[in-house]
């Protein structure tokens, strides 16, 4: 499992920052959202990966990490997609400004030069 | 004593007044979502209300900070009420009450300025200015590395809308850059964040600080990884070379008022280095102690040398401002790499001194550039090319121009009272910024020499450091100099064909003020120092801090008595098993 999440965080990344560095922002804003889905399985994979551990506190088990899934990344993972979509909201936003203003989707407002 | 009543009503509401500074911003910025947006008045004067509001609380934190010793120096709040590392934590110390006390006076100056036209220029001025107040004061107050992240989110996001204020080409542009990196940033403060608290099992600084010497050595470096990872975040805010490009673009296309608030944005970088270098790299660390120094200090170096270069290369005043904040940020930033108390006690005198007048700069060049514009050809200031060397058609005198009998024009003979006032104001910014005498831009500068002269050599490489830093320290205000007088040559002594300005009072005192802080920082310079070494020795004595937030219980209440272990509260019923 766990060659599994690093190969899955390892693509997500590599195609995130391939695509950040695009000259068109659609393309800078899925390479930050790839980027931004690879940090969130990064911060889940630092809480140690379990397979069958309870995500909740049952009687009988000791009340320690051993038995149970760490929730504290995943409160993090939370904070962070809320976060997340909020800040893609708003760069959508300026990309539809910047499209209005420039009248083409390049980064630095310039079209293609042929 | 006059102050008896004031240290009386802040112990009396101090437990409860640390929360405010984030409060008060966020619930002023609700309300103002529900004031129409043509009720310009309204709106207003309830904005200046809650950071005239805020200005007062952060004086009283600092108040307080200052009046207590040892571990009654820190405030520590506990808002959820839970255990120390488990629950969320505000700490107040020296360090955290100066940078709340410049963050309130700059944001006051700041809206005075924009309440002059700037904030009619679009919708939602003043809930996104009350929300950046809200996401600095919580950056400076937070105990815990993820609601760091959570109030940085918050106080970019504010300055993302801050930034497009007023559109316009230029600043979309600029934003869309300014955006891009930082949530490239966010990220790496995530996985540098999240790494931390794999290693160390704590997201709380205090208690990280704390496990760190027990860190495992295999383990170790990972952490160390993380800790880097964590810092680029950290230095593309606070525009280390080469994470620097976007800074001065998007700082000198944002509206005046704004660009004042983003100087400040830079030294939560700079605020947060240097708290997490002291707390997690300190001389207890064992093999982590002064991790990282040397590349705060040479990156330090070369972000200076960029910001020098930078200054010399720019014609437009707000660039200049902007190459400015880099130059006052490279300074620090190899400052805090240097880790000793007495040359922090110095930076930290030059710290708030620098960022006033850069954000008096900010202001002021938005005058200039209105000064320059001809009413008949409405150039926004921002489409003006940055040539080099200035172009000699601006010195060409004019057809029309009036002329004696010498057929000399007639300048310098009666210069308009509002140019007079903005070249005085130009003058002592100069003066500021170059780290000229009599000001405090030199009392900073020359503490921070003269900490530095006895080069106390334990390794030949801290002596090179410390030489080449000395060096650059005083070429850069040289070059400051330079750059600044031939601005204000060209703009105040050349001219010709300019009308004066109109200046409104609203913009002119904000300016005013600034620079009469950094006047009253120079007359009051024993005190302020005074302070600044005590927070200096504060801070590289980190065990008074972890000491501090540990010793804090929470307050007992029926459903957690039995957890803490002490008898219920009387006064309450009993609870149902």
């Amino acid at each position: 499992m766990e060659l599994v999440m690093a190969i899955a965080i390892g693509a997500l990344t590599t195609c995130g920052v391939w695509l950040m560095l695009r000259p068109r922002t659609y393309q800078v804003i899925m390479g930050l959202c790839l980027l931004g889905y690879g940090v969130n399985l990064f911060i889940f994979s630092m809480g140690r990966l379990s397979v069958d551990s309870e995500p909740v506190l049952t009687p009988g088990l000791p009340a320690t990490l051993l038995q149970y899934d760490d929730p504290m990344p995943q409160a993090l993972v939370l904070t962070a997609i809320v976060i997340g979509f909020a800040m893609t909201a708003l760069f959508l936003v300026v990309l539809l400004a910047q499209r209005g203003f420039f009248g083409n989707d390049h980064v630095d407002g310039q079209g293609d030069a042929e | 004593m006059s102050g008896g009543w004031f240290s009386t009503a802040v112990t009396a509401l101090m437990p409860h007044l640390m929360i405010a500074p984030i409060l008060l911003p966020l619930v002023t910025a609700c309300l103002l979502l529900f004031v129409g947006e043509r009720k310009h008045r309204t709106k207003a004067s309830l904005s200046l209300l809650a950071v005239v509001i805020n200005l007062a609380v952060a004086v009283g934190l600092l108040w307080s900070s200052k009046q207590s010793e040892g571990p009654s120096a820190f405030g520590v709040y506990l808002p959820g009420n839970w255990d120390v590392p488990f629950g969320i934590v505000l700490v107040l110390d020296r360090l955290s009450g100066l940078m709340l006390l410049l963050a309130a006076i700059v944001a006051l100056m700041a809206l005075l300025f924009a309440l002059a036209r700037w904030h009619k220029a679009g919708a939602h001025f003043h809930p996104l200015f009350q929300i950046q107040i809200m996401g600095l004061n919580g950056a400076f107050l937070t105990g815990d590395l993820f609601n760091l992240f959570v109030f940085f989110e918050v106080m970019l996001a504010a300055s993302y809308g801050l930034l497009l204020h007023g559109s316009g080409p230029s600043r979309v542009k600029a934003g869309m850059q300014y955006i891009s990196i930082n949530l490239a940033a966010s990220s790496l403060f995530l996985v540098g964040a999240s790494m931390v608290y794999g290693v160390t099992g704590t997201l709380n600084m205090a208690d990280v600080a704390a496990r760190i010497p027990q860190v495992a050595l295999e383990d170790r470096a990972l952490l160390h990884a993380a800790c880097a990872i964590l810092a680029v975040a950290f230095l593309a805010k606070a525009a280390m070379w080469p994470l620097n490009f976007w800074l001065v673009r998007a700082y000198s296309s944002a509206s005046a008022p704004s660009a004042a608030m983003f100087a400040l944005l830079t030294k939560v970088g700079i605020y947060v280095l240097l708290r997490l270098s002291t707390l997690f790299f300190s001389s207890d660390a064992g093999p982590s102690s002064g991790f990282g120094s040397q590349w705060l200090i040479w990156g330090g170096m070369a972000t200076l040398v960029f910001g020098a270069l930078g200054m010399l290369a720019s014609q437009r005043p707000a660039r200049l401002a902007g190459f400015a904040v880099i130059v006052s940020s490279g300074t620090l930033m190899a400052v805090i790499g240097f880790a000793r108390p007495e040359l922090t006690a110095a930076a930290l005198y030059y710290l708030p001194s620098s960022t006033m007048a850069v954000a008096a700069f900010f202001l002021l060049a938005e005058l200039m550039d209105r000064s320059r514009m001809d009413p008949a050809v409405q150039r926004a200031p921002e489409d003006e090319e940055d040539h080099l060397p200035f172009a000699l058609a601006d010195l060409e005198i004019a057809k029309t121009a009036n002329l004696d009998e010498d057929e000399e024009v007639l300048i310098g003979r009666a210069i308009p009272a509002s140019i007079a006032l903005l070249g005085l104001a130009f003058i002592c910014c100069t003066v500021l910024v170059a780290g000229l005498p009599p000001l405090s831009g030199f009392i900073g500068k020359f503490a921070m020499l003269s900490a530095l002269l006895p080069l106390q050599v334990d390794a030949p490489e801290v002596a090179v450091a410390s030489w080449t830093f000395l060096g650059l320290v005083i070429v850069s205000g040289l070059f400051a100099m330079v750059a600044l007088s031939r601005t204000g040559i060209r703009f105040f002594w050349a001219p010709l064909g300019r009308g004066a300005p109109l200046l409104r009072v609203a913009e002119v005192l904000p300016i005013a003020v600034l620079i009469t802080l950094c006047v009253l920082f120079t007359v009051r310079g024993e005190a302020v120092m005074r302070y600044a070494q005590s927070t200096a020795a504060s801070l590289y004595q980190p065990h008074g801090y972890i000491d501090a937030v540990f010793s804090v219980k929470p307050v007992p209440t029926p459903t957690n008595a039995e957890r803490l272990g002490v008898p219920k509260p009387a006064s309450l019923p009993e609870q149902r098993p």
